[in-house]
């Protein structure tokens, strides 16, 4: 089947690619996915991404392993999402012996039909001689009334993680089972201390209160402070188990993920057709070293060699692509392009040129070269996921560049932390999406191309 | 010698020199980095070491003595095994070794049974790898092919529509199928284990052993099925109906022969060669697949041992099993060049160049 020959214009193609509904489909995805990485490329360079992405302590505010905040329209169980409990004014301030005491009452309304998943308080402190002390109290919706420790607090930057004070916990269970009178025949949690109605074993509903005495040295002591009752559920696309929002790393990795796949099949395309034109143009010894380099290739067995080279030499996502193009330039297409050339090089107007005394490259660039790429766009088109595959494959094995976020990488962040067996779905799914939508459009557009450009196949 | 046996004795030899440059190049790149030079010397340096820590007829000597007695003996080992001749030399050697598959001791792995030689790891590993990955793409080619052939009758219909219109969901390789059906069939229905070859403690019979087995390979098979299950069907549809407007079709269509004769003498057979053609490539494919498919199924295959090796840093095995793929491949071509032989007339008169 020649292909070749077909007379095709870049803007003939277009206009009939606009003819398949499945093409404008794929085109559409692809304009979002193009904007979206636009956007994250103008706001946050890829270096400086790949640095928050590694920063644990940017995190620390969000919820671990959330799931997305809209899996809530779908349930009818409803997910806490992120409740924060903010300082504002004192209302009391007394003296306490030499001491000073700042009292804080902050409430909050908590309405969903689960326990949040941890309560930490943040202090941010400076102070002359004595640490200060804080008292946190919890009163509940029903009245009831816990006192969650007195604690000493450091200079700078600290917090409370009361959800693993297992001394607190046990006191608080114990108190609990004497006011039931019965015993608990399991080992409560802090959130359902602090939450659970425990005459009915279900989520109280209402406002919370809480307490905080801040006692102080001097009148110049500072304590910030803030409470977060970490929710299950967060944003558009969850957390991951390190805090961080996959919707910053789903919208990062985008520009990643398809400029390594159009970058990769773009060059290693061209590349192939210059060698094929080449090979088929030259012929003789030219033409054999070259075929014999492609057998060559076909038995380099091709992601091992990636893998070997990736693991012994360490590098970024950009020489990974040069060593993926280096390693695919001889692949097999070389041939079936090589037929082409061969085809076209017998064409009258290919001897006319040769008959005004054209150059060869002259010939092979301006005269061949052009007819070939029209043909190969279809392939080009459907090569890309596979290359956007193939960086999550190598993310997955491990062995991606970690300066960046891709979402190959988060999936296998995921699969490692074991979020398949944990049931935390949406971690592995939405990084998943996006790169199953950005494979689809990709197929969806060449495969349409492939009909226009190889009109055999339009018939059927 | 029949003219069939010289060709393909002849492609052998070409076959062969082309593993062997595959393999130096794989050992130059292993080595540009000094890598297997500076771990062979390390690991000598080690044994010497060990020698003279144990030597009784050493035990009076100083620590400074000791050092030297141990660099002095090291570089004798050194030279020995011929560690200080210039690399191009000793590349050759290493390329010998390779090919004759005397691959050495591992660094950190060991095989099942417990042997550090990186030969009885790679056989250990291989036949699940063979097992796993010639089931896939001979299922894949028989529903492609049938399903193909059925469908260029239907040409047109709903379900033809519906092929077309489902074959990008092949954009998506079967690894990453695999992950969502682990999802499915593990995580949430709970009917088939999510990875490894057999149940653990392993089933004492036979029967029950092929039967834990079939059950582990069913989630990695079906991933590579729904992988290429529409793409494959959709092009040899297409193949088929190219062949099917071919002119000596129509003839054998005018001349009144049954529909099923003219798919199976005028359709079948002159597309046989690029079936096959295809069908190697399908298994040459799914071996450089095989380290992330068996990574993500836990299937301890040879994929999964270069996946672990990769996290040991283990040269000696990541090589190995290089050039075991390398061979793979080649053993893969050459059979397709034999089939070839066998069912191309052209190639069978010894006239054509195969492939």
């Amino acid at each position: 089947m020649s292909v070749v020959s077909e007379e095709l214009s870049l803007k003939g193609v277009v206009r009939e690619l606009l003819s398949y509904k499945s093409a404008i489909l794929g085109l559409i995805i692809l304009a979002g996915l193009i904007i979206l990485s636009i956007y994250a490329v103008l706001f946050t360079p890829f270096a400086k991404s790949g640095a928050l992405w590694n920063d644990q302590q940017v995190w620390l505010k969000y919820p671990r392993t959330a799931a997305p905040a809209w899996t809530n329209i779908f349930s009818s169980k409803k997910l806490p999402e992120n409740v924060y409990v903010n300082m504002g004014k004192p209302v009391n301030v007394s003296k306490e012996g030499t001491r000073i005491k700042r009292t804080y009452v902050s409430k909050f309304s908590y309405n969903y039909d689960d326990t949040p998943s941890e309560i930490i308080f943040f202090f941010n402190t400076s102070y002359e001689k004595l640490r200060p002390k804080v008292s946190i109290y919890w009163m509940k919706p029903d009245g009831e009334n816990l006192s969650l420790g007195t604690y000493r607090i450091r200079k700078g930057g600290t917090s409370i993680y009361l959800s693993n004070n297992l001394r607190l916990i046990s006191d608080l269970q114990e108190k609990i089972e004497e006011e039931l009178g019965k015993k608990i025949n399991k080992s409560l949690t802090l959130e359902d201390i602090l939450f659970r109605d425990f005459k009915t074993g279900g989520i109280l509903k209402g406002t919370y209160t809480v307490r905080l005495d801040v006692l102080v040295k001097n009148e110049t002591d500072r304590v910030e402070w803030q409470g977060i009752v970490y929710g299950k559920v967060y944003g558009l696309a969850g957390t991951d188990d390190k805090r961080r929002p996959l919707h910053l790393g789903l919208l990062w990795g985008a520009p990643i993920a398809l400029a390594f796949g159009l970058v990769a099949s773009l060059s290693i395309t061209f590349i192939q057709l210059i060698i094929s034109a080449i090979s088929g143009y030259y012929g003789g010894r030219v033409d054999s070293v070259i075929q014999r380099l492609t057998e060559i290739y076909m038995i380099l067995p091709f992601l091992p060699m990636l893998v070997l080279v990736q693991l012994l030499y360490g590098m970024n996502l950009w020489r990974l692509l040069l060593l993926l193009i280096v390693l695919s330039i001889f692949g097999t297409s070389v041939k079936t392009y090589r037929v082409w050339v061969m085809q076209l090089k017998s064409y009258p107007y290919v001897e006319a040129a040769k008959a005004y005394g054209a150059s060869n490259m002259r010939i092979i660039f301006l005269y061949i070269l052009p007819r070939l790429i029209p043909p190969t766009i279809p392939s080009l088109v459907l090569a890309v996921p596979g290359y956007v595959f193939l960086e999550a494959a190598l993310a997955f094995l491990g062995l991606s560049d970690v300066n960046i976020v891709t979402w190959g990488r988060i999936v296998e962040e995921a699969f490692s932390e074991g979020a398949l067996y944990k049931g935390y779905y949406h971690w592995v799914l939405m990084p998943s999406l996006m790169l199953v939508i950005t494979a689809i459009s990709f197929a969806l557009i060449g495969i349409a191309l492939d009909r226009i450009v190889n009109p055999k196949l339009k018939e059927m | 010698m029949p003219p069939v046996v010289k060709v393909l004795v002849k492609r052998a030899l070409i076959l062969f020199v082309i593993v062997l440059i595959a393999t130096y190049i794989t050992i130059l790149v292993a080595n540009v980095g000094g890598y297997i030079d500076d771990l062979k010397k390390k690991e000598i340096e080690f044994q010497v070491a060990q020698a003279v820590q144990n030597n009784p007829q050493y035990k009076d000597l100083s620590p400074a003595e000791k050092t030297a007695l141990i660099k002095k003996l090291a570089q004798v080992e050194i030279k020995r095994q011929g560690l200080d001749q210039p690399f191009i030399i000793r590349s050759f050697r290493y390329l010998w070794d390779a090919i004759t598959l005397d691959l050495g001791r591992a660094e950190k792995m060991t095989s099942d049974s417990g042997s550090r030689s990186v030969r009885i790891i790679i056989l250990e590993r291989l036949p699940q790898t063979i097992l796993l990955f010639t089931t896939a793409t001979v299922i894949n080619f028989f529903i492609g092919l049938f399903g193909g052939l059925s469908l260029s009758r239907k040409f047109g219909s709903f379900l033809d529509k519906l092929v077309i219109y489902l074959s990008p969901t092949s954009a998506i390789p079967g690894w990453f199928y695999g992950i969502f059906l682990i999802m499915i069939f593990y995580t949430w229905l709970h009917v088939l284990p999510p990875g490894g070859l057999v149940d653990y403690p392993p089933p004492p019979d036979p029967v029950g052993y092929v039967l834990s087995v079939l059950k582990h390979m069913i989630l990695p098979l079906l991933s590579w099925v729904v992988s290429s299950f529409f793409i494959g069907i959709y092009s040899n549809r297409t193949f088929f109906l190219l062949y099917s407007t071919e002119d000596y079709v129509e003839v054998a269509k005018a001349k009144g022969l049954p529909p099923r004769q003219i798919e199976r003498r005028y359709i079948l057979r002159p597309a046989l060669p690029p079936i096959i053609t295809q069908f190697a490539f399908a298994v040459v494919f799914s071996w450089s697949g095989a380290i992330i498919t068996e990574t993500v199924f836990n299937w301890p295959g040879l994929g999964l041992a270069y996946y672990q090796a990769i996290n040991l840093v283990d040269v000696p095995v990541i090589v190995g099993i290089t050039v075991v793929f390398g061979y793979l491949i080649a053993a893969t071509v050459f059979i397709l060049e034999i089939l070839y032989g066998l069912v191309d007339p052209r190639i069978k008169a010894g006239m054509g160049e195969a492939l």
